[in-house]
């Protein structure tokens, strides 16, 4: 891993209240970018500006005010409660000693009402589901009071009414309150019916970007991913599906 | 959640100190001077009767080494505490993972050189316990965040080195002539009787790392959640990790060199903050400060008074009541 360059050449931008979707084969770079996006990771070369201002000039505390991250995964080693994890999300706005104020409950409270997590409030993060964890991280991350919130593969455990939940819990959100959203995921479908605009990366380099159904293109997808792949119009608003057949269906297509 | 973070940490706070007022008071009342506890109750009142004798026992012996074995514990158990979230596994202490072996050896060093006791004893003992702590450290790999992998690693890197450490402090008696070596000995088990007036004042260096400590509590409340996520939220990760090794490892050095090898202290007080009150630092730091001193006091307090003759050094029970639990904890952690 020492001296591969995982990205190269990567150049986007992203509108403020997009919905954006990061996608791409195993190994493509997706998390890569988002940590780099993030500014967990420093690209040795290049440079990510967010509201007009490079990354670098920001200080840990003040991006973290501005931008939450939902991970893949979290450490379950010690045993926080859901309000306790909840409410961490305040961090960036409290004061030297940590103490959270009135206000910063208020908050959380709306946080945890928001993703359906308030009848959980007691309980420990290791009793919970996987969805319900999920809820409980996004609820942190809402917490945060964030402009952006990026997601590395948020639904990628779940089943399909949980990945719904979660994916219309963020459009709920970003409706609302007009929040910049990046999120890296393995879902085509789910990219091609939430997201305004996606990138697919391949090799740590753009293949393409744009809106889902130009990027959504059964030669690129097949040439990224490596496998035969359909590509139609889904009866739902009329937006792209993806298919992607395995070989016994082969013949039957040809 | 019904009551606040702040009151929770008042009367914990307030709750704890009593308790170790308390015991602060029995310990020095009590013991083998011949005396009777109300007699020794009545001396420490007030200026009732000047026995000299008896008052000289109380106020220029008892009562530093109550003093001694407060600090020693309460910085013991508050090191257990810190490693533990930094190093996000719950079976991290100070003496398990060789860092007290660490700074042992370096005491020992400046002891046999003839260096004064401070600043000479304490910089080799802090630059011994850095020396080890940088070794583990990089064994296990922790800046990965490789939890599985390193949390067995962390331990069984600690243990060699604290085995490496107990070998070589064995050699550098062996290889001693001088007097100095039955109290070297002593001093190693784990021992509060050397404590002399004079050396209270350096007690007084861990009280800023106290204080630092608690200000990073909540800081390490989110480092236990991983380091990416506590820098997603806005910590500088990589500083205050930093800062609190050093510091923790400045704490215990200081204590080492006074006190010697008293282990599991800092295994036994966070495990049983943390079921009695849960997984917040705000809370958990005064809570191990404190309790870690109460305990330590007893158990110095057992040493004193469980022998019928003379008295053991204070480390024998403290690994006597650790070590069982230690491996109940693994046993548990593994199921």
């Amino acid at each position: 891993m020492r001296d591969k360059l995982i990205l190269s050449n990567v150049s986007l931008s992203v509108a403020a209240g997009e919905f954006f979707v990061i996608i791409g084969p195993n190994g493509a770079g997706k998390t890569s970018l988002l940590k780099v996006l993030s500014g967990l990771q420093k690209a040795h070369q290049g440079s990510v500006a967010i509201k007009d201002k490079d990354i670098s000039k920001y200080r840990r505390r003040n991006l973290s005010q501005i931008m939450a991250i939902v991970p893949q995964q979290i450490e379950l080693g010690f045993p926080f409660t859901v309000a306790e994890t909840v409410i961490m999300g305040r961090t960036p706005h409290l004061g030297i000693l940590g103490m959270e104020g009135e206000n910063d409950f208020h908050l959380a409270e709306e946080a945890m009402k928001f993703t359906d997590v308030v009848h959980l409030a007691d309980r420990k993060l290791h009793q919970l589901s996987g969805g319900e964890l999920q809820r409980v991280i996004i609820a942190r991350a809402i917490c945060q009071q964030p402009e952006i919130i990026l997601l590395d593969e948020p639904t990628t455990a779940l089943d399909p009414s949980h990945q719904l939940k979660i994916m219309d819990l963020m459009e709920k959100f970003r409706r609302e309150h007009g929040t910049t959203i990046v999120m890296v995921s393995h879902d085509l479908n789910l990219a091609s019916m939430y997201g305004d605009r996606l990138l697919l990366l391949k090799e740590g380099r753009v293949v393409k970007t744009g809106e889902p159904k130009k990027v959504l293109n059964k030669e690129l997808l097949e040439q990224s991913y490596g496998c035969r792949i359909q590509v139609d119009v889904s009866p739902l608003g009329g937006v792209a599906r993806v298919t992607p057949i395995p070989d016994k269906f082969l013949h039957v297509e040809e | 959640m019904n009551m606040s973070i702040g009151r929770k940490i008042i009367l914990t706070t307030l709750l704890l100190s009593t308790a170790l007022v308390l015991i602060g008071i029995i310990a020095i009342a009590a013991g083998s001077a011949g005396m009777h506890f109300r007699e020794a109750l009545a001396i420490l009142a007030g200026p009732g009767e000047p026995d000299s004798a008896t008052a000289t026992i109380l106020w220029q012996i008892r009562l530093p080494r109550v003093i001694l074995a407060a600090f020693v514990g309460g910085t013991l158990a508050l090191g257990g505490l810190v490693f533990q979230a930094l190093l996000r596994n719950p079976l991290a202490e100070p003496y398990i993972l060789g860092i007290s072996g660490g700074s042992a050896i370096g005491a020992i060093l400046a002891m046999l050189l003839g260096l004064s006791y401070f600043p000479g004893v304490t910089f080799f003992s802090f630059t011994g316990s850095l020396l080890v702590l940088a070794f583990v450290t990089t064994l296990a790999g922790t800046t990965m965040g490789n939890t599985m992998l390193s949390r067995d690693s962390l331990l069984l890197g600690g243990v060699m080195m604290n085995a490496f450490c107990a070998a070589v402090i064995m050699f550098l008696i062996s290889m001693t002539r001088s007097f100095q070596v039955q109290h070297i000995l002593y001093w190693l088990m784990g021992d509060l009787t050397t404590m002399q007036k004079g050396q209270l004042p350096i007690l007084l260096l861990v009280l800023p790392c106290f204080v630092v400590i608690f200000i990073l509590a909540r800081p390490m409340n989110l480092l236990l959640l991983g380091r990416e996520t506590a820098a997603a939220m806005g910590i500088n990760v990589k500083k205050i990790v930093l800062l609190l090794l050093v510091i923790t490892s400045l704490m215990v050095s200081v204590i080492v060199s006074l006190s010697g090898l008293i282990g599991f202290v800092g295994l036994v007080i966070p495990h049983i903050f943390r079921l009695l009150l849960g997984p917040d630092h705000r809370l958990l730091v005064p809570a191990c400060l404190l309790g870690g001193a109460s305990y330590l006091i007893l158990c110095d307090l057992m040493a004193r008074v469980l022998p019928s003759s003379g008295e053991l050094p204070v480390g024998i029970i403290t690994s006597m009541i650790g070590a069982p639990l230690f491996i109940v904890l693994l046993l548990r952690n593994r199921t």
